[in-house]
């Protein structure tokens, strides 16, 4: 009995927060006071979510890259299949997967604990009511140009990792020793599909709205003290990367 | 004019306002004194539409702010200007651009003329060589000189303080209480300040609500509040010896 009602109370504050999650979409949809400062706004966050991002994406991409080139070559070399095969799998692998899934998952922590944080400061030392005091459509002008700007930068991220991650493991499947650099490229050069490319930045897409939005939430309904923005924080990389994983699964089945 | 008629909260089965009416006049300082936890910051920001009232009307010169949609609201919003307890300043922004930011959200004046206005009100509340400084930099008492400089750069009709002298020492209250009282006076604005300083109660109290445990127990202004009989008014006024023995001396060059 005593189970049920926690099961029956979770579920009914789960829907809760999703209806408000919702409302908190709904309400970007508005026309802004004054584009300009919007705009500046989208850039600057361009720059947070984007620019300051690129050198965590760098190494994270290039490392995954090359220990992915030098497993999958010790793997290969116990075999009779083409070395060239080392290229090919590295460029998939991190096409499809590592480079979407792994970015985001990574971007869900840096970004997503920074957004909320920010938001949830912003709320706790009466910023966000100073703006509504203004007549200023909060939501939108905090939550809006952070969309924005995670939906069009974290894509180019996905992509430079990408290629950080390729470029990482011809460089660890050259110097290890295992596969030269024109059987690596012959492998990466084989076989393009197309689709697989459009699927990633469907992910890419998709997981940055997930984490971005969320992460929005959870900061800008933050309530209480310094304890709380530090919990609204935790619980935007952790739903974020749970919604990303389940949300990774569900492209997969929908598009393969 | 600000009028309220029967305004209740309620937060969950805690009625913190039990049916609270009276008026805020143009052109004077409206101060609400009352104890710690008794509903003056919940009043205020229901007053200004921060919180959604239980029932009852807040009417701005007749409109009642308790009916109107997010649109007519934000119209009302933009008449007033609120300088919050813990000052509320774009920690991320500059002195100039805290100040600026109504005017670029809400203007279409040229940056020139911006930085006039501005410095204009910088000059005013007497802060100047500070516009490049971050909230941060700056002191308790210049940090409030911001909160009022950006309340009134658009030159308010209502103006709204919430403890303006909270976490500032007795002379630099006096000037900011003494600030507002001439800004209320130049502007002819209608000022709300809530307040448990009594050097403000005494200075400024051209009309004075006295809240206890949630009900509107007194209501006067500076000169009648040495007159009254109401105990626990004149308890939480003059609560040590040393303002008893001044109320007496005050009552005593009264009579003469």
């Amino acid at each position: 009995m005593r189970h049920k009602k926690l099961i029956f109370n979770f579920t009914m504050d789960a829907l809760y927060q999703f209806g408000k999650y919702i409302l908190m979409l709904k309400s970007l949809f508005v026309r802004p006071e004054r584009k300009t400062m919007y705009w500046i706004e989208t850039l600057r966050q361009m720059q947070q979510i984007g620019v300051e991002s690129l050198v965590i994406v760098f190494i994270i991409s290039f490392f995954i890259g090359a220990v992915s080139a030098v497993q999958f070559a010790y793997n290969l070399s116990m075999t009779v299949t083409p070395m060239s095969y080392v290229g090919y799998i590295v460029k998939e692998s991190m096409i499809l997967e590592f480079a979407p899934t792994v970015t985001c998952l990574i971007l869900a922590g840096k970004v997503g604990s920074n957004v909320a944080s920010e938001l949830g400061t912003m709320r706790l030392t009466e910023q966000i009511d100073a703006l509504e005091i203004m007549g200023i459509n909060t939501t939108a002008y905090l939550v809006g140009p952070k969309i924005i700007a995670a939906i069009t930068m974290i894509p180019l991220l996905v992509v430079f990792s990408a290629v950080i991650g390729i470029w990482g493991g011809l460089l660890a499947g050259m110097s290890s020793g295992y596969v030269s650099s024109v059987e690596y490229l012959q492998g990466v050069l084989t076989l393009f599909v197309p689709l697989n490319t459009i699927i990633m930045m469907i992910k890419a897409i998709v997981f940055s709205f997930l984490i971005v939005s969320i992460s929005c939430f959870k900061g800008y309904f933050a309530r209480g003290g310094a304890l709380e923005i530090g919990k609204a924080s935790t619980q935007a990389v952790v739903l974020s990367c749970i919604t990303v994983l389940v949300a990774d699964y569900l492209i997969a089945w929908l598009t393969l | 004019m600000i009028e309220l008629v029967d305004v209740r909260k309620s937060f969950d089965d805690v009625e913190v306002l039990k049916g609270i009416s009276t008026s805020f006049e143009p052109g004077k300082v409206n101060l609400i004194i009352g104890q710690s936890g008794s509903g003056k910051t919940v009043l205020i920001k229901s007053v200004v539409g921060l919180i959604n009232v239980s029932s009852g009307k807040v009417l701005f010169d007749g409109e009642d702010l308790t009916q109107m949609d997010s649109k007519e609201k934000k119209k009302i919003h933009r008449k007033l200007g609120m300088l919050f307890q813990g000052n509320a300043l774009f920690d991320s922004k500059t002195v100039e651009e805290n100040v600026r930011f109504p005017l670029d959200m809400f203007t279409h004046m040229p940056l020139s003329e911006k930085r006039d206005r501005v410095n204009e009100v910088l000059k005013r509340v007497e802060l100047i060589n500070s516009n490049h400084k971050l909230p941060s930099e700056i002191s308790g008492g210049m940090q409030k000189r911001v909160g009022i400089a950006r309340a009134i750069v658009m030159t308010p009709k209502y103006l709204f303080c919430d403890e303006p002298n909270s976490g500032l020492d007795p002379q630099t209250s006096i000037i900011i209480d003494e600030l507002i009282k001439e800004l209320t006076n130049e502007y002819n604005m209608t000022t709300v300040v809530n307040t448990h300083d009594m050097n403000t109660v005494i200075a400024n109290g051209d009309k004075i609500v006295f809240l206890y445990k949630g009900s509107k127990h007194w209501e006067g202004n500076n000169k009648s509040l040495f007159e009254t009989d109401n105990k626990e008014l004149l308890d939480f006024i003059f609560a040590s010896d040393f303002l008893r023995e001044a109320r007496n001396y005050r009552l005593e060059s009264f009579k003469k």
